[in-house]
């Protein structure tokens, strides 16, 4: 198949329609409207659904609905819409229900900003709304791996019966580069005629399904929460996914980065070298699961002198990383949050900082 | 000789939680009855809402999804969007649908989502014990209003009806109560109604029912009975307001 | 090898349909691109941005403070970038609206009078495409015909329009080279 040109939410809004999810619900936000707009012109060629709900706690509903239902359903805002779908999104994670939701980052706190921005690392895996739940957060940093990630994402869902994250920054959504969409990642959804309220006559079944989040009994929420803890300890086995880079020979700084960042950081790695300073990198692929274990290793390799985490964000990452780390060297944070992404020559300026 | 009396197919024989004299029981069995009588028991998701009903899923024996506070009218868009062919309804009291999902059920009522809303006004919040609602009377006292509802400082109640059967978009919408025998007979036919249209792919549908809470009004079952009829009906009219062929 | 165009103009010039024929073109010929726009309360401003990156390896930071050349197709994108090229770029600059010198001794200046060229071909809309061959054929970022099959693909829709643009096309590279 031959690569086209295409815009990074424009993509995303093809990928989930390839990997077989042809209903998409969704309130307008910049800088990812151009999934809304794209899809409201696709849906209808497709013979799939598009609505736009009245507001992001509304659209994080009817995700729940038609997740409960069974159907593959997908949605896709940036920062303080997330914020707004935070409170369906506990409860999808509670239901146990799959459902793909695509948070193309701006700045904030507050209406913060429009521009690129990382900072809403701490809500996709650390909560964002109420209770023990965690989302396995997928964070691309290319529009091709983006379409690949949106893709694996429905299968994720169905694996654990948990929403999936896609955390990309402003730029995966706005940019466009070449992409093809891989075939062999369309899988066909899973069975769900054990749990979705897909009516009994649609099941051949006699036996209801009900989909719900109330335990009022304190041993049966409980004991809900050590399944749904179990199922985020597998996603810790067999979730990890990270990509190294110049992580080969000897390195005098270790840096993890995720995102657009990362690739900043690639270009800041390929320079220092020509100047004769080895720097390694760990890029998270999967946020949650986090790889402290490889970060670990990293740092813990001789000569590897400090580790920077550089985010865009005032240091979110950091804190996983010096939680991986356990004090084998200095962990350090470098990052911005306006909306300007950091140049390579400043972060190779921080990183002569550190040597110094 | 054969049965003359039985319980709906679409009730399961669980005892419900429900206080002595409220009318829940029998506006879930209203909606039971319709539910064997259309026949579309194996097709029916219903969404509980977050209130005395939350539980109302234990007492059907159909498919059932549970809401956060407000928010069934979005789910049963999600459902229906997705799978036109399920029978939706959501069933929600009057904190759930007339103040914090108020615009979900406008929203969803104005895009004419094919699915049915019940929605149970006993004039209070009962789960949380006897708070304020936005329907509440003037004058009546609650524990978040102790010397009588203010209009001047909160406004009068809400009609949801009325509110609803504002929109342009065609609808069925209507306000029946439960708290005698022949009302119910009339609440029955509506509910009956509601789903029907939606059976036709036809429009929204709302089925208001004016309902009693003895024990957060601190009456006895039959004072309440009088207190809807003197009190909530000379302002909640009951009668059709608006049905799709209006249009 | 990399290079990177920074495209910056009016909305409504065209400035994004520019960088992103560049950008297909340079996937056409195999290169790895990436475009990048501005967004958001800029382009309610009036002003447009795009950058496109063409690599033969896969391209790092996507974000360019010092891109190789400029496309200015105004007088402030030209004040505002100008200083920003790498020395030994190319400075394409809009003479139909800029009177100003780019300033720059250690970059190729290239400056074509568009909209008078494209009103001569007939239709003023065809100035962008006068302003991309003449940008293409001198800074050789990518090979003309690809360009030329690309801006074909681009009007495939508008097939009407295919004539103008082929025209576009040469007056832009005749005047570049000549």
């Amino acid at each position: 198949m031959s690569k086209v040109l295409m815009k990074g939410n424009e993509a995303i809004g093809e990928a989930a329609i390839r990997a077989g999810s042809l209903n998409y619900f969704a309130y307008p936000i910049t800088p990812q409207s151009e999934v809304a707009e794209y899809l409201s012109r696709r849906m209808p060629e497709v013979g799939g659904v598009f609505l736009q709900g009245e507001s992001e706690v509304a659209v994080s509903y009817m995700i729940f609905g038609a997740a409960a239902c069974g159907e593959r359903v997908f949605t896709t805002s940036s920062s303080p819409g997330i914020s707004l779908m935070s409170e369906g999104i506990s409860y999808i994670t509670a239901a146990e229900c799959p459902a793909v939701f695509v948070n193309i980052m701006r700045g904030g706190p507050g209406l913060g900003g429009i521009l690129p921005s990382q900072a809403d690392y701490f809500q996709a895996t650390k909560g964002g709304g109420h209770g023990d739940y965690r989302l396995l957060v997928m964070a691309p940093a290319s529009v091709q791996e983006a379409v690949e990630m949106v893709m694996q994402a429905f299968v994720l869902a169905e694996k654990y019966l948990n929403p999936v994250m896609i955390l990309g920054d402003g730029l995966i959504g706005q940019m466009m580069e070449p992409v093809e969409f891989p075939e062999h990642l369309k899988v066909e959804p899973s069975n769900k005629d054990g749990w979705a309220t897909s009516g009994m006559d649609t099941r051949k079944s006699s036996h209801r399904n009900l989909v719900k989040t109330l335990y009022l009994d304190p041993g049966e929420l409980n004991a809900h929460n050590l399944k749904l803890k179990a199922k985020y300890e597998r996603m810790q086995r067999e979730e990890i996914r990270y990509e190294t880079y110049n992580l080969n020979g000897d390195y005098e700084i270790l840096i993890v980065s995720y995102g657009t960042m990362s690739r900043v950081c690639r270009t800041a790695i390929d320079n220092l070298k020509e100047s004769g300073l080895e720097v390694g990198m760990i890029r998270p692929q999967h946020l949650f699961p986090f790889p402290g274990q490889a970060i670990n290793d990293a740092a813990a390799k001789k000569g590897c002198r400090a580790v920077l985490s550089v985010e865009m964000s005032m240091g979110q990452m950091v804190e996983d990383v010096e939680r991986s780390v356990i004090g084998k060297c200095p962990v350090h944070w470098y990052g911005k949050c306006g909306g300007e992404v950091p140049t390579p020559e400043e972060v190779m300026g921080e990183i002569r900082k550190i040597i110094e | 000789m054969g049965k003359i009396f039985q319980k709906p197919e679409a009730l399961s024989d669980t005892i419900t939680h429900y206080c002595p004299g409220c009318t829940h029981g029998v506006a879930h069995r209203l909606i039971a009855e319709v539910i064997d009588e259309l026949g579309i028991h194996g097709r029916t998701v219903g969404i509980a809402p977050v209130g005395c009903a939350v539980l109302m899923y234990n007492y059907f024996t159909c498919d059932f999804q549970e809401a956060a506070h407000g928010r069934a009218p979005a789910m049963a868009t999600g459902i229906k969007r997705v799978r036109p062919d399920l029978m939706v309804f959501t069933y929600q009291g009057d904190g759930d649908l007339a103040s914090i999902g108020l615009s979900e059920i406008v929203h969803a009522a104005n895009r004419g989502e094919k699915f049915t809303t019940i929605f149970i006004n006993n004039a209070v919040y009962g789960m949380t014990g006897g708070q304020m609602a936005p329907t509440t009377m003037p004058d009546q006292r609650t524990t978040t209003s102790p010397f009588g509802r203010k209009p001047s400082e909160v406004g009068m109640p809400i009609r949801m009806a009325e509110l609803l059967a504002s929109l342009e978009t065609p609808g069925y919408i209507v306000r029946q109560t439960l708290v005698k025998p022949k009302y119910v007979t009339r609440a029955k036919k509506a509910i009956k109604k509601a789903f029907m249209y939606q059976m036709e792919n036809r429009c929204f549908s709302m089925v208001e029912l004016l309902s009693t809470c003895p024990t957060n009004w601190g009456m006895t079952p039959v004072a309440a009975t009088k207190w809807v009829e003197e009190k909530m009906m000379p302002y909640y009219r009951l009668g059709e307001f608006k049905t799709p062929e209006d249009d | 090898m990399q290079s990177e165009v920074q495209f910056a103009g009016f909305g409504g010039q065209g400035i994004m349909l520019m960088g992103q024929i560049l950008a297909q073109a340079a996937m056409q010929q195999g290169f790895e691109v990436v475009w990048i726009p501005s967004y958001g309360p800029e382009m309610r401003g009036g002003t447009a941005y795009c950058t496109v990156v063409a690599a033969d390896r896969p391209i790092g930071s996507p974000v360019i403070r010092n891109p190789m050349h400029l496309v200015a197709m105004n007088r402030p994108s030209l004040e505002k970038f100008a200083p920003t090229v790498k020395p030994g770029g190319v400075i394409f600059v809009n003479q139909s609206l800029i009177s100003i010198e780019a300033g720059r001794d250690d970059v190729d200046v290239i400056s074509v009078p568009i909209i008078e060229i494209a009103q001569k071909l007939g239709n003023i809309r065809a100035a962008n495409i006068v302003a991309l061959a003449a940008f293409v054929a001198r800074s050789k970022i990518v090979d003309f015909e690809i360009l030329r099959e690309t801006v074909k693909g681009k009007f495939a829709k508008k097939e009407k329009l295919i004539p103008l643009n082929m025209k576009a096309l040469d007056e832009g590279r005749k005047v570049a080279l000549g």
